[in-house]
């Protein structure tokens, strides 16, 4: 099939970007979309131009690596699915399609589809963990943890950390990712000591780097190659809450 | 070059005991003292970082990835083993270090496997505790299942996402680390050489991929964890970023390479399609616990999958491997589909494929026990073939998907450049010729949380460090160096891409030092290797410049090294007259196809010293010793 591309091109973080049109001839339907963008880079090359930067690395779906707006559309418009476990069959020949970076202010863009996205590894420094040190744990059986509590967990810790959920939300909130992080370690056991410290310090942290608040669009949920639940965005806000209330008795008593 | 194992001498149950007895420590207040380098932060690096400044180490870790969570390592789907015999079916810390030993065809380090099979116990605990969502029974204790090459439930797994759940562990305590300071965290930063400074590695240089910047970092001890080096064979199960110009510059600063052409081909991954495939995609091998492989058994039957009768269907593991069926490691399952597409029985378009078949598991599981175990599996496989499972068989072939070789490391984990450590896939140690399932991962972190903070003590208490920084010569010598080199791939003033020339290399790679190797097949590949690397240099197109963003430079760098180490590669596989695990001599062979080690000659690591440039590499060997498990044919018929 043949198709019309329009692609955001920008040099650096400080020069301005334009759509830019290329055709994208012969793609077959099992291409996934970074192998059609591969022909299309290396059609580019050959006529010495500068080729599309775009993020990728697993390209098996898990690394969260990946990430560009298809028509709109964090990943694509395929449901559960990342950019590079999208195919070209989900698509017509002759369509157009628009192919543009994540757009948050919290995620700069770098280069073309190229953002940064170290404000969530600043989401997670600030208490997304675990405060246990190497080699000296219990054995992993005295930890008793019922199926239904791990695999809720496992839903939540699924994610991952891709950005489509700030990038398809109208105010380029972080609530969905968070949310994750801070419900797979509150449904364990071992997550309990600091959960209440863990969840004011990641919202508070999410705040500082000026994503933006949640009025539930559900848009986030929508774009997740994961499939997360805003189900956690409410868990979360209710841990939020408890917390605030009660952090202050903890460290009255302290 | 001397080849020093330093493996204790007390008796193999208490060798690692003794030796951490042994090992002098640290004072606390010192550790603050030292900055160690970490370069890569996948389940190796990552723990490896945040143990160590746990301790007291100052670190600065480093990833080419925007984020250290997105190490290759978050890709392993199947599972972690550990000897914890939880299911009571006979397992223990000695039957997993003799199931790797074995699995690795008898070219392992007798020491490094116990220590590695005793530590699997304590990896478990540590991710537990660390909130990794580990699978669990009803009742609330962990989950297994099994693996191939063995007939113990030891794997511990979460859904088939295990890599990603340890990996998210690591990094949580890494950045738990980076928030106390005690980790400088370099993302989008990629390790382009090793500083050398009197004999002991010192520092690296790095290139900033968003900048540009070239910059060296001074250190007292390095740590490389920068992963495999599959993607010689362009075409992989390995992420698009994996590479070798970490390990093949400290190869080429005096570090020896071990057994190079040790390749892990993985039976289960989902077949080639066209020439644009820019990757290959693993089905995890938990699947062979419930699926059963054949082919037909008539040459060039194109009849549908349906339309062959029971009787007319050729379950070729199960039939020549009866007492480990499907479950065959993966050397012996990956080179019988081989044997069967050779002969004409190969299933899909290209005939290069075989049946993976769930219909009788589903016929006792239904299609709901088959989703809770394998339904991300299923979705990923229908997502890419537009088939679904469920429905008729899933089509798989062999990919290449581990390198066992790797820098040689002492027991320590140290190369023979002292200060320098390699941990994980890097590094060539405790798999042998072939990599059992779901060992990696134990692996890397043993080495990381449980080996690497007690060696490295040892070292830097040991050691009498000169004190150097970013202006001494050594640094400014390698920086210039390293400056140039990427001057000079920008300014080739050629026409083809990168990725074309990789391809190039990759196709001949496979077809002569891949599932199988001759040696007519590998002087070839030796004639040709120097060719098409001569020609890169003077015919490659690298557009842009060092100062931005630059994809296409990034690859080029590494398709340069790829270019080097495919012809030590070939070499090595040519050197080996025998067959083990991964290396498949065609002129070494059993009547019945089997692999035909040869004990007498080649019971060795073959660890290779660089030469020079145009000089031809220098073999060394370490002999193996065998005490507490006696050589034999490995068999699992
Ligand atoms: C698809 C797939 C599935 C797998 N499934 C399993 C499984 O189920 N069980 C199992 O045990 N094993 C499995 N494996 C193997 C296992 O995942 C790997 O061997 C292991 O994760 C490697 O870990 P590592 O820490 O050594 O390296 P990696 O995780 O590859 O990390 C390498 C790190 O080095 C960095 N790096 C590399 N080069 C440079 C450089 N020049 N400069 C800076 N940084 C650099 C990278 O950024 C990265 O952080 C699987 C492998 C694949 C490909
Ligand atoms: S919640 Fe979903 S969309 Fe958001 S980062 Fe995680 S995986 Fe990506
Ligand atoms: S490239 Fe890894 S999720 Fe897409």
């Amino acid at each position: 099939m043949n198709l019309t591309l329009y692609v955001w091109r920008q040099p650096n973080a400080k020069s301005e970007g334009k759509m830019v049109r290329y055709e994208s001839k012969n793609v077959n339907p099992d291409m996934s979309f970074l192998e059609m963008l591969d022909v299309v880079n290396e059609e580019l090359i050959a006529k010495q131009q500068d080729p599309i930067a775009f993020d990728h690395d697993c390209r098996e779906g898990i690394c969260g690596t990946c990430g560009m707006m298809i028509n709109g559309v964090a990943h694509g418009p395929k449901k559960g699915t990342s950019a590079c476990q999208l195919h070209m069959r989900e698509f017509k020949d002759g369509d157009t399609i628009y192919i543009e970076p994540w757009r948050a202010s919290s995620f700069p863009v770098l280069k073309d589809l190229v953002v940064d996205r170290t404000a969530f590894d600043r989401i997670i420094r600030a208490g997304g963990y675990i405060s246990v040190s190497t080699g000296s744990a219990p054995d992993g059986n005295a930890i008793l943890i019922p199926k239904q509590n791990a695999d809720l967990s496992m839903d939540a810790a699924a994610c991952i950390g891709c950005g489509a959920c700030v990038a398809a939300c109208p105010n380029g909130s972080a609530m969905l990712f968070t949310a994750a992080k801070v419900s797979h370690l509150a449904l364990l056991p071992q997550g309990q000591p600091e959960r209440k410290r863990r969840v004011v310090d990641m919202v508070n942290a999410m705040d500082t780097e000026g994503f933006g608040t949640c009025t539930n669009h559900r848009e986030c949920e929508a774009a997740c190659p994961k499939e997360i639940s805003i189900q956690f965005i409410a868990r979360m806000n209710r841990d939020y809450l408890i917390a605030c209330l009660t952090r202050q008795e903890e460290s009255e008593t302290k | 070059m001397e080849l020093n194992s330093r493996i204790p001498s007390s008796p193999l149950e208490k060798k690692w005991e003794m030796h951490r007895f042994e090992m002098k420590l640290v004072n606390p207040a010192n550790k603050r003292k030292y900055q160690i380098i970490v370069v890569g932060t996948g389940l190796a690096g990552g723990s490896a970082a945040a143990s160590l400044a746990e301790l007291g180490y100052n670190v600065k870790a480093f990833c080419y990835q925007d984020s250290a969570r997105r190490a290759h390592s978050i890709a392993a789907q199947g599972g972690i083993n550990a000897a914890k015999n939880y299911q009571n079916d006979g397992d223990s810390i000695y039957r997993l270090f003799y199931d790797t030993i074995k699995g690795g065809d008898f070219r392992a380090r007798e020491a490094n496997v116990y220590r590695l099979a005793e530590i699997s116990v304590n990896i478990i605990d540590q991710c537990v505790a660390q909130g990794v969502p580990f699978a669990r029974e009803y009742s609330g204790y962990l989950a297994n299942r099994s693996f191939g090459g063995t007939q113990v439930s030891r794997t511990f797994y979460a859904r088939g996402q295990t890599g990603q759940q340890l990996l998210l562990g690591a990094y949580q305590a890494l950045m738990r680390q980076v928030q106390t300071g005690k980790v400088k965290m370099f993302p989008r930063t990629e390790m382009l050489d090793i500083v050398v400074i009197n004999g002991k590695a010192r520092g690296i240089v790095t290139r900033d991929m968003v900048t540009g910047k070239i910059q060296t970092h001074i250190a007292d001890a390095v740590i490389l964890a920068t992963g495999g080096y599959g993607n010689v064979f362009y075409l992989s199960t390995n992420a698009k970023g994996c590479n070798t110009t970490a390990i093949w510059r400290a190869y080429k600063r005096g570090a020896a390479f071990g057994n190079p052409c040790y390749t892990q081909i993985h039976p289960t991954c989902i077949p080639v399609t066209g020439e644009y495939q820019s990757k290959l995609t693993l089905m995890s091998e938990s699947l062979r616990n419930d699926g059963r492989i054949w082919v037909p058994k008539q040459k060039g039957d194109k009849r549908s999958c349906n339309q062959i009768p029971e009787e007319e269907r050729d379950y070729y593991l199960e039939r020549k491997y009866p007492s480990f069926g499907n479950l065959a490691p993966r050397d012996i399952a990956s080179r019988a589909a081989k044997e069967v597409c050779d002969e004409g029985r190969g299933v899909g378009e290209s005939g290069l494929g075989v049946y993976l078949d769930f219909a009788d598991a589903i016929k006792r599981l239904g299609d709901k026990g088959i989703e809770e175990r394998y339904g991300n599996l299923f979705e990923m496989y229908q997502r890419i073939t537009d088939e679904d499972p469920y429905k008729v068989p899933m089509r798989i072939y062999p990919a290449v998907h581990y390198t066992m070789g790797g820098l040689w490391v002492d027991y320590n984990l140290m190369t023979t450049i002292p200060g320098l450590f390699v941990l994980g896939e890097a590094n060539f140690s405790d798999h042998g010729a072939n990599r059992l399932g779901a060992s990696a991962l134990m692996q890397g972190l043993a080495d990381g949380y449980f080996i690497i903070p007690y060696t490295i003590g040892d070292y830097i208490a040991t050691t009498k460090l000169e004190a150097a920084d970013e202006s001494h010569p050594e640094c400014r010598q390698v920086q210039e160096e390293v400056t140039s080199r990427i001057q000079k791939l920008l300014d080739i003033p050629g026409k083809r891409s990168v990725d074309s020339v990789h391809r190039e290399l990759g196709k001949v790679m496979w077809d002569y030092c891949g599932m199988a190797r001759n040696r007519n097949g590998l002087e070839q590949a030796l004639k040709r290797i120097p060719e098409i690397r001569e020609e890169y240099w003077k015919s490659v197109n690298v557009l842009g410049s060092n100062e931005e963003v630059n994809q296409s430079l990034e690859k080029a760098g590494r398709v340069a090294d790829f270019l080097e180490l495919a012809e030590l590669m070939c070499l090595d596989a040519l050197e080996r007259n025998e067959s083990c695990g991964g290396h498949f001599r065609e002129e070494y062979q059993t009547a019945e196809g089997e692999t035909l080690r040869d004990d007498q000659n080649y019971c060795h690591v073959a660890a290779w010293e660089y030469g020079g440039p145009d000089r031809k590499p220098v073999l060394h060997k370490e002999l193996l010793n065998f005490e507490s498990v006696h050589l034999t044919q490995r068999s699992y018929k």
